[in-house]
């Protein structure tokens, strides 16, 4: 190249801006607040909630029905803490941190209630692969099984898994009906609304309209309901079928993030593969391109992977076809 | 919104069901069926469809009205409509009791077997109706009549009651209490008329014409019965006098009456609309007539007995907060106080004495103990599923449509023109410091003339048992259930407790819903508290987990301790049942969850049952 080119050509490198990080101009930061957390005092902007402080502080708070990218339906009470002055144990997940509150997270009222809820999501669901909710039970003590003694059985949501497409399983004897599918599937994410609470109280249960099956309704594959649910009662069917096969084996597989070959949106791609096959597809929550959301193509459309070059088609010993 | 369908189309006879409530579509993308120019140039859902998501539980009533039941085909056109996503309309109609998603036949008996029932007869009722000719349940039935069990029916004072609605093109309805099968299938082949409503609902009233009544006096009389009666009693000068001296003096009467709220949480009045009057507006006044507590029928007998009184409150109210649109939400198993309150309504609008106030709406519940809690009665009106919001923000900074909310109880209401027109100080000078005013008691259960009465704050349960005849029965008080489900069961020897906010709370009781329901010596008292986990079981509507998962496991040791599988007196179990409770108070979004455990219990502390040993 020589210099006289080089002054034509555009200049492609983003200027990088030296030194630290410029601050925000006076008068624009968020008021704080102060708030007392087990005796310790903390201040966070306004608008952070009890959770946010909690977890500034490091204190390890149970949820299920909450997440980052979803809005709080506060419906589990699994994080409930004792917030001084009000007569009922308070949601932290959803209640706003307001000058001088309070707060208590291991008092014995909260650990009771902690213990309690998830004793009674374990003793009415299937926990089994929610390792997350089984070292919170440990944690707190629950022990489900005593609503079970003697001769009655108590009321479970056990049913058959819905099998009804090639992309996902809906297991809902593993549901807690902590409401996220609902959420992703609707205005926080999809805004598709193929699913709903329907029923009420331990009939409450997500339902497509009329319980039609998934291939009838409104549901676009986008999965992003999977990719919230904590229980795994919403789950690919690869690893649905594996699971049920006995074969899945979390030693044998690995994680690789990648970028989505099909459009130009460029959301990253968690993959999940065991001995080469891939099992399973997400997207970091914190990935600002997807916020954890993806589509059909990028969620489920990877069985091309694997496919011989040629086009030729597969027999059942991965050779082409077209030679024997 | 781009809304996916089955293929399932209404009947004719649906889609009128519909269109006589939202008129004919006018396009393709309301539901109608051909394809103008311009809707393929335009799209003209949106924003006007979601709008109209307020009017899908009245188009759903609409539907079961005219059908009796809800088609696949006849939801796909009520989505259609109002722009609702099926999935999300069908999660709504399953959540109501009233609504069947299934086909049945036309009409429906709905025998209440709650508790005031029991007492009164219930399972000999159900025993003679299993031999009628009459089906429990089914798609069909050989008369095109099914019976069905429902919670508490409001019809406590005539116990067992039945309420018979049929469905077709002049849907109607009718009341059989005392039931018996003969009378129930009489009204179900319509033999005989409805006796005249003021003449039934002042056999509600014991106290009728007895004087001194300040808020049944006019119930089956001509002045509760017609606008001329109303307006000749001096009906409607309490808005005038509102009107003259301005909301801010409306506000510092109410305040200054001491007035707190009838529905059972007792929240001062006179905050809720100082805080709703300062307030922005949009704002909206909601009368709360879901009363759907066990044992509790003040509200009907009120709607029934003296609407305009409750219009003319309920204009006052919206006029002192400055509300643009008031709804009374009545529940749906009190059709006939919608019909009274209708007309009550369009008369006052065709007079012009709303004129200072605002329109007035009446929105029917369907079937749900659970939106009788304010907020879980917003998600109902806005067409969503009744599930309680966590406050706060409480009503008065967002409530319906999310704007500031006056929510009322009908018995509250029905105190404002007394308050405005003998003045704020002359009111709270009625009861006790801290109780003031005159209340409605609502006695049933054993009891000689069960029936509403009214008596100022402080009168003792004992009082109250005598004014209405004393116990029935037996003639020898067992127990006495105060302020409904959520209330609290009494030990004979806390009958002289009055019935004051303050005097209750000491003794660990609540006012409630102002139920007082006497058992005698025969009835199992184990049985009822199974019936009142039952209750809250079937009411609950699944949000929160606590609330969800512990009323059935509170219900599922009740009936293993009822059957006797296993006795409170062992540690194990009476530690498990109280670790439910406390849970249930703590934790659970609103006020179902933190009271279903009250009445068990308050019972286990005072009688032994099932083994325990009462303190």
């Amino acid at each position: 190249m020589n210099h006289r080119d080089a002054d034509l050509a555009p200049d492609l490198t983003v200027p990088v801006p030296r030194g630290p990080v410029p601050a925000a101009p006076p008068g624009t930061e968020r008021p704080r607040v102060e708030i007392e957390v087990d005796g310790k005092t903390i201040s966070v902007e306004e608008g952070a909630t009890l959770l946010d402080a909690c977890r500034r502080l490091g204190i390890d708070t149970p949820t299920v029905c909450y997440l980052e990218t979803l809005t709080p339906v506060n419906a589990c009470r699994a994080c409930v803490v004792e917030l001084e002055g009000s007569r009922v144990l308070v949601p932290a997940c959803s209640r706003k941190a307001e000058q001088g509150m309070s707060i208590r997270t291991d008092s014995e009222r909260v650990r009771l209630s902690r213990r309690m809820v998830l004793e009674f999501l374990a003793s009415g669901s299937d926990l089994s692969i929610s390792p997350e909710l089984s070292d919170y039970m440990e944690r707190y003590g629950a022990e489900p099984s005593r609503y079970g003694e003697g001769g009655s059985e108590p009321a479970t949501v056990e049913q058959p898994a819905k099998v009804d497409n090639e992309l996902y399983v809906r297991d809902y004897a593993k549901c807690v009906l902590c409401y996220k599918c609902v959420e992703a599937c609707g205005t926080d994410a999809q805004n598709t609304f193929a699913i709903a609470v329907a029923g009420r109280g331990f009939d409450a249960h997500i339902s497509t309209e009329f319980d039609v099956d998934l291939p009838e309704s409104a549901c676009v594959y986008c999965g992003n309901c999977i990719a919230v649910c904590p229980t795994g009662a919403l789950i690919f069917k690869s690893e649905h079928d594996l699971r049920q096969a006995g074969q899945w084996d979390e030693d044998r597989q690995r994680e690789a993030d990648t970028i989505c070959p099909y459009c130009g949106v460029g959301c990253t791609l968690t993959v999940r593969s065991q001995d080469n096959q891939i099992v399973r597809v997400t997207s970091p929550l914190d990935q600002e391109v997807t916020a954890g959301n993806l589509c059909i193509k990028g969620r489920f459309g990877w069985g091309f992977v694997g496919a011989p070059a040629d086009g030729g088609t597969e027999d059942g010993n991965g050779s082409c076809g077209a030679e024997d | 919104m781009d809304l996916h369908f089955t293929p399932d189309a209404p009947t004719d006879t649906e889609r009128e069901a519909v269109d006589s409530l939202l008129g004919e579509p006018d396009s393709n993308w309301t539901g109608g069926d051909r394809l103008l120019a311009s809707d393929l140039r335009t799209s003209q859902a949106g924003h006007r469809g979601a709008g109209k998501r307020h009017l899908l539980l009245p188009v759903l009533h609409a539907i079961s009205d005219r059908c009796g039941w809800i088609s696949r085909g006849a939801l796909n056109y009520c989505c259609r409509r109002l722009g609702v996503p099926p999935a999300e309309a069908y999660g709504v109609a399953t959540f109501y009791d009233m609504f069947s998603l299934s086909p049945r036949p036309p009409v429906i008996v709905r025998v209440c077997d709650d508790i005031a029932c029991i007492a009164k007869g219930f399972d000999g009722l159900s025993d003679d109706l299993a031999s009628s000719a009459i089906p429990e349940g089914g798609e069909s039935s050989p008369n095109g009549v099914i019976w069905t069990r429902s919670p508490c029916l409001g019809l406590c004072e005539r116990a067992p009651a039945a309420l018979i609605s049929g469905a077709g093109e002049q849907p109607w309805h009718a009341v059989s209490a005392p039931a018996t099968p003969v009378a129930i299938e009489r009204v179900c082949h319509r033999e005989g008329r409805a006796a005249e409503a003021g003449a039934e609902v002042r056999a509600s009233v014991p106290q009728a014409g007895t004087g001194g009544l300040r808020l049944l006096h006019r119930v089956g009389e001509p002045s509760g019965g017609s606008l001329q009666g109303y307006l000749r009693d001096g009906g409607f000068a309490a808005l005038d006098l509102a009107v003259r001296n301005g909301r801010e003096w409306v506000v510092e009467q109410v305040e200054a009456s001491n007035l707190v709220g009838r529905g059972g949480a007792a929240f001062p009045t006179g905050r809720k609309w100082r805080a709703v009057l300062g307030a922005k507006g949009p704002k909206y006044a909601v009368c709360n007539a879901d009363e759907s507590e066990p044992g509790t029928f003040k509200d009907r007998v009120l709607m029934e007995g003296d609407p305009y009184a409750l219009v003319e409150a309920l204009a006052i109210a919206s006029f002192a907060t400055g509300c643009e649109r008031a709804y009374v939400y009545i529940r749906g198993e009190y059709p006939e106080s919608t019909e009274r309150m209708a007309g009550a309504i369009e008369d006052c609008e065709r007079e012009g004495l709303l004129a200072p106030a605002c329109p007035i709406e009446i929105r029917r519940g369907a079937g749900a103990y659970i939106c009788g809690e304010e907020t879980a009665l917003f998600n109902s009106i806005e067409g969503y599923r009744g599930e309680p919001r966590n406050k706060p923000p409480y009503p008065t900074q967002s409530g319906l449509f999310r704007r500031p909310t006056l929510v009322n109880n009908v018995e509250t209401l029905a105190n404002i023109p007394g308050i405005l027109l003998e003045g704020g100080a002359a009111y709270a000078a009625m009861g006790t410091d801290v109780s003031s005013g005159p209340k409605l008691f609502c006695l049933s259960g054993h009891i000689l003339r069960p029936g509403v009465y009214e008596a100022e704050f402080g009168v003792t349960v004992r009082e109250l048992i005598e004014m209405a005849g004393g116990v029935a029965g037996s003639g020898q008080v067992q127990a006495v259930l105060v302020g409904g489900a959520a209330g609290a069961l009494l030990h004979p020897g806390e009958i002289d407790t009055p019935f004051t906010f303050e005097a209750m709370r000491e003794i660990g009781a609540t006012v409630g819903s102002a139920v007082v329901m006497p058992f005698d010596t025969t009835v199992d008292l184990g049985a009822m508290l199974v019936r009142i986990a039952e209750f809250f079981r079937h009411e609950s509507c699944g949000q929160c987990v606590p609330c969800r998962v512990g009323t059935v496991r509170q219900h599922e040791l009740l009936q293993r301790l009822q059957s006797g599988e296993v006795r409170l007196g062992s540690e194990q179990h009476r530690t498990l049942l109280g670790e439910i409770s406390q849970v249930m108070r703590d934790a659970s979004i609103c006020g179902l969850g933190h009271t279903a455990a009250s009445a068990v219990d308050s019972a286990l502390l005072r009688f032994p049952i099932w083994g325990g040993s009462a303190r």
